[in-house]
């Protein structure tokens, strides 16, 4: 059955019951299919936000990113050889952290009882593009595209240990059980694509086991109600739990149950009134349409040997980063409202050298390549990329400072993400740190300001994206403060 | 013009929402109801409790503050609109004095200042706001439709319908009346013999009889345990990243054992706060207090052990406001409550009370092997008793061997180490110069721990095993029985005063109090290596090899003990500067998993040493040493049996009676393992935390209550038990109606008041409060009895009602807060599991016992969806089939098929679930594995008990999953269906078994005469049935 016959049957199959029965006594299963189905019949260029509660009072303003690609890199990616330049660290070398800069900053029990002794950085740093941003060459593929990003470089955070700090990174609070940004996008402003869950998330498949958890709450909807939660897909045969149909039911089985179940379950809604019974018939028509949109999705056979020679060869491992970050454009070109990947592993306290590379070998060509695919293909202009972590690492070394074995404990005082698209001034660097990378010296950009930020560029204003829940108003950005920061807009 | 008319409420109003149902019928204005809520939303942000954030000195949440004269006016002058400030500021054109300030964000509809004006003009009746008072019995109101009330409690409901010009629905049918009171009551739907009896019982008791066996059912229990565990976080998982299992299924087991057994709510609540402070505290009301446990713990390498056992404590805090107090009171542990008039003085005054707590796991065991334990000790005790008669002159024999063994200590020296810095396990040295090893616990390592001794001379070294309440068991080892095993023990010398002439200590005649025989390490240790990895002697801990280490396990309910070793050196140390001596403990004997409860560490231990020569281990326990203290006249009979007990060990003559009692020994259960509290000696210092952080402790603060609630019992002592009592008084305003308007919740689908997490100020005014407050005192008078309570819900007219909803009055009321109509929702994740289970007869009914494993996807378990590797053996027999609740709950990875249907992790204490309708529910229902069985398992049984034609069965499997029997229309389509894939799987290239068995090479037997094309269609028919709206959901 096409979408248009399918509507056209569930059309007919409330018409008769509500349209003329009911007069405007509509339940609000019914008014949320009438939505479906004047949307069907809406073209495909001004189809707008559904499916939301909100969606009559979204966008605030007018949005500047209709979708979000973000690129969680798991574990805390070390700004000190990426991103954040501090040559004059040399003559700092093997000495003691001043307490002038340390300032109290509380450390994980893991280096509190030895020393505090400077270790430079072990990159070299290249000005890139027109831009002259400075990233480090365990990046080459990134250089590429530093004209297209946005370079924060005070972004700080208040926690210092991988849960909670990831928790507060996505969800504005270290405490797992508030919604994530991406809930609260699902939530205020719905689905783009009707065959498509509105929050799906990616988690890279690592070659060796990974050292930090991905908590089923990095995605959850908290307390908003759970069909705002990311919808995970597995990075192996099975992309959405229980998707497959058992053995032995065919298609058409499947579809001649699914009319009878519908059928029957329309009876007892003219036998019971609860509008509940509409909603499940429609879940479960979604769920038949993501029995075959899923699939398609993830079925890459139709990408050119130059995407794939774009996004590196790790991008033809079902499950890796690369694959991941070709599976975000597919999606992003089906309007799905928020694409999260995982990249797990930037954990290293200790030889750092080698670990932090592998990492960077994981995932620099396919982010470039997804910048660059996404902008020749149109798509950047409306979709913001965000890149980063959920703290940053020390400069001091953890291990002996001199050694390959050493590494960097967490710092939560300043650490460099990335964004690009949607609304974000590319080729610019914002804020600045000290001259050890371990206070934000100009520009401090905390969690809940990214936040804020975020939501302004998809036309929300954070303060006014609320849920009331134990008689407060929950927000993303929490009771502080938060600011949009302006400067990074274009 | 009266604008809180929904009478007149159109579509429009649907899609901005139903939210004045409150104030229906309201002409007269109520301050609590109408006007508090406004002030609380817009105005206490500034002029409310918190002193710090107050402007112009002006409260609103307070009388005084309401009607004094403050500055330039008074804010309210009860009939003088024209002279009360508050109105003027709220309605003045004048931008700069206008309220509230345009930079709070916060605007009045003209609804709400409409609210305000008449309230004043009808002369400002105050009262402080509803919860804060205890409740007291009102008079249930006289209504018209007396032939409609069963029981006081409908006069309210009818009440509030009668003034809203609304009639009650009628009662539904018997069938749906059983199914609705077995769902509510067991969790579990009625069988089609269970409706049958009820529908032909023509008794006028009928119902009350069902109600009667339905609430002395042992699935009542479970049914609503399942929601106080929700309440009560519990989760068989630690939780964060490394999320290990733990033992706490005994705790699980108490509230339904409880709950079946009606304890009192207050008892039942005095219990889990501090059920090991009752008087001769029993196994279970030790138990009991695993309520306070069911916190996470963070083992990440990083953390802090003490900024996670106060997170444990704010998260013990959060669930006492929720679950009990019925009162959102986190936001108190940075900053005064913006709200409610709960301060952070208030919060740490609370946490004061539950601050002095050892983290404990203590052993538990069955009814069963509670008895066995009896028969054991007793046996023993005969034996002795015996020993003592057949040799009158054992007194003597007792005397004479403490006159041996009182002399016979060496002087032992107890050295405190530099704390070993290599490892990820955490050491710390406590008073009496033991150490403690908390937070991650590797399973292979050695640790070094390195001593100065102005000793001269140094003879012995000594290890001492000690316990700690912070232990497993209690200790003294890490492992998950408090056991450990010591690979090697080493130590190396060097002079005071030349340090770097290091030497390799060598032992000789090590003697330890106990020596196991040789026996192979459990199977818990497996390390993925195939040496034969054994524990024995203390020979074992100096053989030098890798696969042999000392052990203290002698067996179930006696290791957990004290124990030292000690180490003779073949040639004494003597340098008159002393020496630098580093004892080197290595625990190789643990499993390949760091991550997961596989270490076998030493827990708590002292090292010393001496100077004497041939010192040996002391094979008295400390606790004897105690007893010989005390004069043989001025002991106990009890002290004096516990010194024979050992004392008859070291008589040779006394053999035969010693191996009967070690075999006694052999039958000890092993029981299992809770997490408990137990009360530390001396209370902690509690302090103020700055914004929360332990990191920055403020003033100390002693244990109290907040001066708007009621007042501690006086003369108690500050402890947790105290807090219990008060918690519970009759008095306390909020306890007792937060359960009840939980019960009512778990009924009609929302509460009375419907955040039932927080009746504070910031709550939703109650939509019958006194149908609250009346409910709340009934259950009060009758002895807390929660049965009771749901007695005189269940049998109301208005729970009886019929759940059909005409589209005016869905349109009109679509939440049913007005109760003009029974409940209809989709059940609880558990109960959509357990339901498919029981339609297709494959439920197990068994009741309590450890979490069991039933299907779920392997890739769940195993990285990067879980941090390490897990262990989930999925069952093979009837735990395969276990209610759900039963189902072991990892926090970090939830089980799929209940997760989908909104089944809370365990986070955090959650009272209300979110009920969601999604897409994966769908495909769960459709798809998930453990959903396929039960469709094949009720295709079988519809074949096998559902009769001899198709129109027979249909009728019988449509029953079995939605009690009723089918409509003819109904009936056609199912047939229509049945007929459909029956043809299909009729023809020669069908393979029916892939559809209808679990495993199609090994398919079941059919009944006779039934072919595998039926068994096939069946099976997809019953998976049409198992997934209607109506399966899953309470009409």
């Amino acid at each position: 059955m096409s979408e248009s016959e399918e509507f056209e049957t569930l059309r007919m199959r409330l018409s008769r019951r509500m349209f003329l029965g009911r007069g405007c006594g509509l339940p609000l299963g019914a008014t949320a299919l009438a939505g479906l189905l004047a949307r069907s019949r809406a073209s495909l260029a001004d189809r707008g936000p559904a499916g939301s509660p909100l969606a009559p009072l979204l966008p605030h303003f007018p949005a500047t990113a209709r979708r979000v690609i973000f690129l969680t890199q798991s574990g805390g990616p070390s700004q000190l050889e990426l991103f954040d330049e501090k040559p004059g660290l040399e003559t700092w070398a093997g000495q003691e952290l001043p307490d002038s800069v340390r300032q109290g900053q509380r450390l994980t029990t893991m280096t509190a009882s030895q020393k505090q002794l400077i270790m430079p950085s072990r990159t070299k740093f290249e000005r890139c593009g027109q831009s002259g941003a400075t990233i480090g060459e365990w990046l080459p593929h990134m250089k590429r595209v530093a004209d297209d990003l946005c370079f924060i470089k005070s972004m700080y955070t208040d926690q210092i240990n991988h849960g909670p700090a990831m928790t507060q990174f996505l969800t504005g609070n270290q405490i797992p059980g508030r919604p994530t940004a991406g809930s609260w996008v699902s939530y205020g402003l719905g689905s783009e694509n009707r065959d498509l869950p509105d929050y799906l998330v990616l988690i890279s498949k690592m070659q060796r086991p990974s050292d930090q958890p991905l908590y089923d709450h990095y995605w959850g909807s908290g307390f908003l109600p759970s069909r705002y939660q990311g919808v995970k897909l597995r990075n192996a045969r099975e992309p959405v739990l229980y998707l497959r149909d058992p053995e032995g039911l065919s298609r058409e089985l499947r579809r001649g149950m699914l009319d009878g179940l519908a059928e029957l379950n329309d009876l007892r809604y003219e036998e019971s009134g609860d509008p509940e019974i509409l909603t499940r018939v429609r879940q479960y028509e979604m769920a038949f349409r993501m029995q075959t949109s899923v699939p398609e999705l993830i079925d890459l056979r139709d990408e050119t040997e130059a995407t794939f020679e774009l996004y590196g060869p790790d991008s033809r491992r079902p499950g890796s980063y690369a694959a991941n970050c070709i599976l975000a454009r597919r999606l992003a070109e089906r309007g799905v409202r928020f694409i999260q990947l995982f990249h797990p592993d930037w954990d290293h306290h200790s030889r750092l050298t080698s670990w932090c590379t592998a990492r960077c070998r994981d995932t620099d060509q396919a982010t470039s390549a997804l910048i660059t695919d996404l902008k020749r293909r149109g798509l950047l202009d409306d979709t913001l990329v965000i890149w980063g972590g959920e703290f940053g690492r020390g400069v001091a070394g953890q291990g002996n400072w001199d050694s390959p074995e050493a590494g960097r404990d967490h710092h939560p005082r300043c650490y460099t993400i990335w964004m690009a698209g949607g609304g974000i001034r590319p080729g610019m660097t914002y804020g600045a740190t000290d001259d050890f990378s371990y206070n934000v010296a100009e520009g401090a950009m905390h969690v809940r300001d990214l936040h804020a930020t975020v939501l302004h560029l998809l036309g929300i204003d954070h303060e006014r994206l609320s849920y009331r829940l134990q008689g407060l108003d929950f927000r993303l950005t929490g009771v502080e403060p938060a600011q949009v920061v302006s400067q990074i807009l274009s | 013009m009266n604008v809180f008319q929904p009478l007149r409420l159109t579509c429009l109003a649907l899609a901005v929402g139903f939210t004045c149902l409150p104030c229906l019928a309201a002409d007269r204005i109520d301050f609590t109801r109408d006007i508090r809520p406004i002030l609380s939303d817009n105005c206490f942000q500034c002029h409310g409790p918190d002193v710090t954030k107050r402007k112009g000195d002006l409260r609103l949440d307070t009388r005084e503050g309401l009607f004094r004269k403050s500055g330039g006016g008074t804010p309210v002058v009860p009939g003088k609109l024209a002279d009360s400030e508050l109105h003027l500021r709220l309605t003045t054109d004048d931008e700069s004095l206008r309220m509230p300030p345009p930079k709070s964000g916060k605007t009045l509809t003209p609804q709400q200042i409409e609210l305000v004006r008449k309230w004043i003009e009808q002369g400002a009746d105050y009262s402080g706001h509803w919860a804060f008072t205890p409740p007291k019995r009102p008079v249930p109101p006289d209504v018209r439709s007396l032939a409609w009330v069963r029981n006081p409690l409908d006069r309210f409901v009818v009440d509030r319908l009668e003034k809203e010009g609304l009639q009650p629905a009628g009662e539904a049918d018997r069938v749906t009346l059983i199914r609705r009171l077995s769902l509510d009551l067991l969790g579990l739907p009625p069988t089609i013999a269970e409706v049958d009896a009820f529908v032909s019982d023509t008794s006028p008791y009928a119902y009350d009889n069902l109600v009667r066996r339905l609430l002395a059912s042992a699935h009542y229990g479970e049914r609503w345990g399942r929601l106080w565990l929700d309440a009560a976080r519990y989760a068989d998982s630690d939780g964060f990243e490394k999320d290990k299992s733990r033992s706490v299924w005994a705790y699980r087991d108490w509230v339904i054992d409880s709950l079946n057994k009606d304890l009192p709510y207050d008892q039942f609540l005095v219990e889990q706060l501090a059920g090991d402070l009752l008087p001769g505290a029993t196994q279970s009301q030790r138990v009991a207090t695993g309520f306070l446990r069911n916190s996470m713990i963070n083992e990440e390498g990083g953390v802090d052990p003490e900024q996670f056992r106060m997170e444990a404590m704010f998260d013990r805090m959060d669930a006492i406001g929720k679950s009990m107090l019925g009162l959102t009171i986190q936001c108190a542990q940075c900053h005064n409550h913006k709200y409610d008039p709960f301060t952070q003085e208030d919060y740490y005054k609370i946490f004061a009370f539950l601050n002095n707590d050892h983290e404990a796991s203590i052993a538990v065991y069955t009814a069963t092997e509670l008895q066995r334990r009896a028969d054991i000790f007793r046996q023993i005790a005969d034996l002795e008793q015996k020993l003592r008669h057949d040799h009158p002159d054992w007194k003597e024999k007792l005397a004479a061997w403490e006159n041996i063994v009182k002399g016979n200590q060496t002087a032992w020296e107890i050295v405190r180490p530099e704390l070993d810095a290599s490892g990820g396990q955490k050491h710390y040295v406590l008073e009496d110069g033991s150490i403690l090893a908390a937070g991650y616990a590797p399973t292979k390592h050695t640790t070094e721990f390195t001593i100065t001794t102005k000793s001269p001379k140094v003879a012995a070294l000594r290890l001492e095993l000690l316990n700690d309440p912070n232990l497993p068991l209690g200790g003294p080892g890490r492992s998950i029985d408090g056991l450990f095993a010591l690979t090697e023990f080493k130590a190396t010398a060097a002079p005071a005063d030349k340090p770097e002439q290091k030497t390799e200590l060598k032992f000789v005649n090590a003697t330890a109090d106990v020596n196991p025989a040789d026996a192979p390490l459990a199977p818990i240790f497996y390390d993925k290596t195939d040496k034969r990895r054994v524990t024995g002697p203390l020979e074992y801990a100096l053989d030098g090899k890798d696969e042999t280490a000392w052990s203290i396990d002698i067996g179930p309910g006696r290791s957990n003990v004290p124990r030292n070793a000690v180490f003779p050196l073949q040639t004494a140390l003597e340098n008159p500067a002393g020496w630098i001596i580093t004892y080197r403990l290595t625990q190789n004997h643990g499993g390949w998993n760091s991550d997961d409860n596989q270490n076998n560490n030493l827990g708590r231990f002292r090292l010393s040493l001496t100077s004497a020569d041939k010192a040996t281990a002391d094979t008295v326990p400390a606790a004897l040493r105690a007893i010989l203290a005390i004069p043989a006249d001025q002991r106990s009979v009890a002290q004096t049996n516990a010194l024979f007990s050992h004392f008859r060990t070291t008589v040779a003559e006394w053999q035969p009676t010693n191996e009967q009692v070690e075999a006694l020994w052999k039958q000890h259960p092993p029981g299992a393992s809770q997490l408990a509290l137990v009360a530390r000696d001396l209370p902690r210092d509690t302090r103020m935390l700055e914004r929360g952080d332990f990191l920055k402790p403020g003033r100390p603060i002693g244990a109290g209550v907040p001066a708007f609630l009621n007042p501690l019992p006086a003369g108690a002592p500050a402890n947790r038990l105290t807090f219990a009592r008060w918690l519970t008084s009759r008095e306390a305003p909020t306890v007792a109606r937060s359960m009840v308007n939980r019960v009512w919740q778990t009924y009609f689908g929302q509460g009375i008041v419907s955040t039932s997490e927080d009746l504070g100020s910031q709550s939703d005014a109650p939509s019958h409060p006194e149908l609250l407050d009346w409910l709340t005192v009934e259950l009060m008078d009758r002895g807390w009895s929660l049965k009771e309570l749901h007695r005189l819900i269940v049998t109301s007219a208005t729970y009886r009602q019929s759940s059909r909803v005409s589209p005016e009055l869905a349109a009109r009321d679509p939440q049913n807060r007005l109760l003009a109509r029974g409940p209809r929702f989709r059940v609880e994740a558990e109960i959509v599991r357990d339901s498919a289970l029981a339609a297709s007869g494959l439920l197990t009914d068994k009741v309590g016992g450890p979490s069991v494993f039933p299907p779920a996807p392997d890739f769940l378990f195993q990285p990067p969806a879980s941090y390490g590797p897990k262990t989930w053996k999925e069952e093979q027999g009837e735990n395969r089939y276990r209610r759900a609740l039963y189902t072991f709950r990892f926090r970090s990875v939830p089980y799929p098929a209940l997760q989908a249907f909104d089944a809370p992790n365990g986070d955090y204490s959650c009272v209300r679930r979110t009920r969601s309708n999604t897409p994966l529910q769908a495909l769960t229902g459709l798809n998930e594995p453990l959903f396929m069985e039960c469709a094949r398992a009720l295709a079988q049984r519809t074949l096998r008990e559902g009769g001899d034609n198709d129109a027979d069965r249909i009728a019988f499997a449509f029953r079995a999953c939605v009690s009723r029997a089918p409509s003819e229309r109904e009936r056609q389509i199912l047939l229509g269906l049945l007929q459909k894939e029956a043809a299909r799987f009729g023809t020669p290239e069908a393979k029916p078994w892939e559809l209808a068995a679990n495993d199609p090479a090994n398919p079941p037997a059919l009944p006779a005469g039934a072919t595998p094309a039926q068994a096939a269609a069946w099976t997809a028919l019953s998976r049409v049935l198992l997934n209607l709206d109506e399966a899953i959901s309470k009409e």
